[in-house]
């Protein structure tokens, strides 16, 4: 069946909406400019900090130092997240060392983080990665492990009787088994991280969006402030994107087994 | 030489707590080296627990199990497992599932592409090496695990009623070539399974189990009659129609009736 209508026809219609509203108020002089700089002056300022450095650097290059940073904690917390959870669903005692430390961790939200983050690492590059990477490690911690949990045990015991060490039931047993569940985790992990870059950035570094940020808003200028939170948005949705394509590539490959 | 000893084995579920349940008492058994015995019993009389205990994947209660006169602490290569449920890793290939354990010994390559080459032919799978189980049907599956587990080239093979998922047709067939391939490689086999039949016809040896609590009823030999009437010389359907099969069947078939007399 074809639709009447494309679906992205319903997309690109709630976006021009949004847009238009936003224009027409600041147009109309419903609200002040200084309030709610419209859309037209958010974008000749988002062209002028690609072209002439602002806090430092162009737009892309705050844009790329805070994607670098990103990377940096969101690896980190998947590369030790992952196999942590793999662990803990694989050995019972590990599951009850680790869990009391978790639960209490990971209800405290990733900004709580920020002063030690300043205390450790000034505003060296460290601190943001520690933000991010507490914001990121729970879902990867939590997906491993609920993945490793439904690993069919026959498996497991089949590779135990056919001689296979603890590192390979972790590698070829637990990590493919978990993988659909691991990657849904990668996903939601990378969202908070990402979130809570910015707000690290907002305190402990002197480049990327978050800087952006507050230097727009020492400055006076909305616009400015505008044009990180649309850089940001935009950013994470490719992120989200980029997982969502491994996501569904996984998950395409594992149930058709 | 690995012939599996069984000694006043016993399995109690809850040991030491409020309830214990009493699985196993006091089992004795002795498998000799490459002989094949089929265990049946009624449904609850501990014949996989038995199995699994002999695998490592259970504990041992009290008693003791030798295999190759060194104690059974836990899983191993020397003895593998074919699973009712198959248990082949989705995620491999045919041949990467069939040399699974023998990259556990560290096995060469050639001598990996050799056993994938000889097991697929073995178990008339030619061509099969690189698809994924779940492009293969049931029957298909099982051999791919049971080539697994000779690949392994364990001293023992463990299996747990390895054609139960299967359907009738596919099953007798599997019977028929379990026979043939066994006998070409020859290996100490625990073999547990619910049909009579099956049992009758695979095996040397039939244990016959009890329960409440599960212990062995009584051991029947076939290995006699099958060499003295030539079973693996005629095909599966002709050997169940024999005497001397129906009387060994009947024979089984007795003891089972007698325990489960009292419940159905």
């Amino acid at each position: 069946m074809t639709r009447a209508v494309p679906l992205w026809l319903y997309s690109l219609s709630s976006l021009v909406l949004f847009f238009g509203v936003w224009q027409g108020v600041t147009v109309l002089g419903l609200v002040s400019p200084f309030v709610l700089p419209s859309p037209v002056t958010v974008a000749e300022r988002a062209i002028a900090m690609m072209q002439r450095p602002f806090a430092g650097a162009l737009l892309w290059e705050h844009a790329f130092s805070s994607f670098l940073r990103f990377l940096g904690g969101f690896g980190l917390a998947a590369a030790i997240g992952v196999p942590l959870g793999l662990m803990m669903g694989r050995f019972r005692l590990l599951d009850e060392m680790v869990t009391p430390v978790f639960e209490a961790y990971r209800y405290v939200a990733p900004l709580a983080w920020v002063p030690f983050a300043a205390l450790w690492f000034g505003t060296g590059v460290g601190g943001a990665i520690m933000v991010i990477f507490t914001g990121a490690f729970a879902p990867c911690l939590i997906n491993a492990y609920r993945g490793a949990r439904l690993v069919d045990k026959h498996l497991i015991e089949a590779a135990q009787t056919h001689g296979a060490s603890e590192f390979r039931i972790a590698t070829e047993v637990l990590l493919p088994g978990a993988l659909p569940s691991i990657v849904a985790g990668l996903r939601v992990s990378a969202g908070l991280g990402w979130q809570s870059l910015i707000g690290a950035e907002l305190i402990v570094v002197s480049s990327g969006i978050g800087y952006v940020m507050i230097q727009g808003q020492s400055n006076l200028s909305p616009q400015t402030v505008i044009t990180a939170m649309l850089v940001i948005g935009l950013i994470g949705l490719l992120i989200d994107v980029g997982l969502r394509g491994v996501e569904t590539a996984v998950r395409r490959k594992w149930e058709g087994q | 030489m690995s012939e599996i000893v069984i000694d006043k084995v016993s399995k109690i579920f809850g040991d030491g707590g409020a309830k214990p349940f009493v699985a196993i008492d006091g089992v004795d058994l002795r498998v000799e080296d490459r002989e094949f015995i089929s265990v049946v019993g009624p449904s609850g009389c501990g014949k996989t627990t038995l199995m699994r205990m002999v695998a490592g994947l259970e504990t041992v209660s009290r008693g003791e199990i030798r295999v190759a006169g060194k104690p059974v602490t836990g899983p191993g290569p020397d003895r593998a497992v074919v699973f009712q449920q198959f248990a082949l890793f989705p995620w491999k290939t045919v041949r990467e599932n069939i040399v699974f354990g023998m990259r556990s010994r560290g096995a060469s390559r050639e001598e990996r592409d050799e056993a994938v080459t000889y097991y697929l032919r073995l178990m008339k799978m030619e061509g099969t090496a690189d698809k994924y189980p779940h492009q293969l049907s049931g029957g298909m599956q099982q051999r791919v695990a049971i080539a697994r587990s000779y690949a392994t080239d364990p001293g023992v093979l463990l299996m747990d009623e390895p054609f139960g998922a299967l359907d009738a047709q596919t099953r007798t067939i599997m019977q028929e070539e379990l026979v043939r391939v066994s006998k070409g490689n020859p290996r100490t086999v625990m073999f547990i399974t619910h049909s009579v039949e099956e049992a009758v016809y695979l095996a040397d040896r039939v244990v016959v189990m009890g329960r409440n609590p599960g212990h062995i009823r009584e051991v029947i030999d076939v290995a006699s009659t099958r060499q003295a009437e030539r079973w693996s010389e005629e095909p599966i359907d002709d050997v169940m129609e024999k005497p001397s099969f129906t009387h060994l069947r009947g024979q089984v078939w007795r003891l089972l009736r007698e325990q489960m007399g009292a419940d159905v």
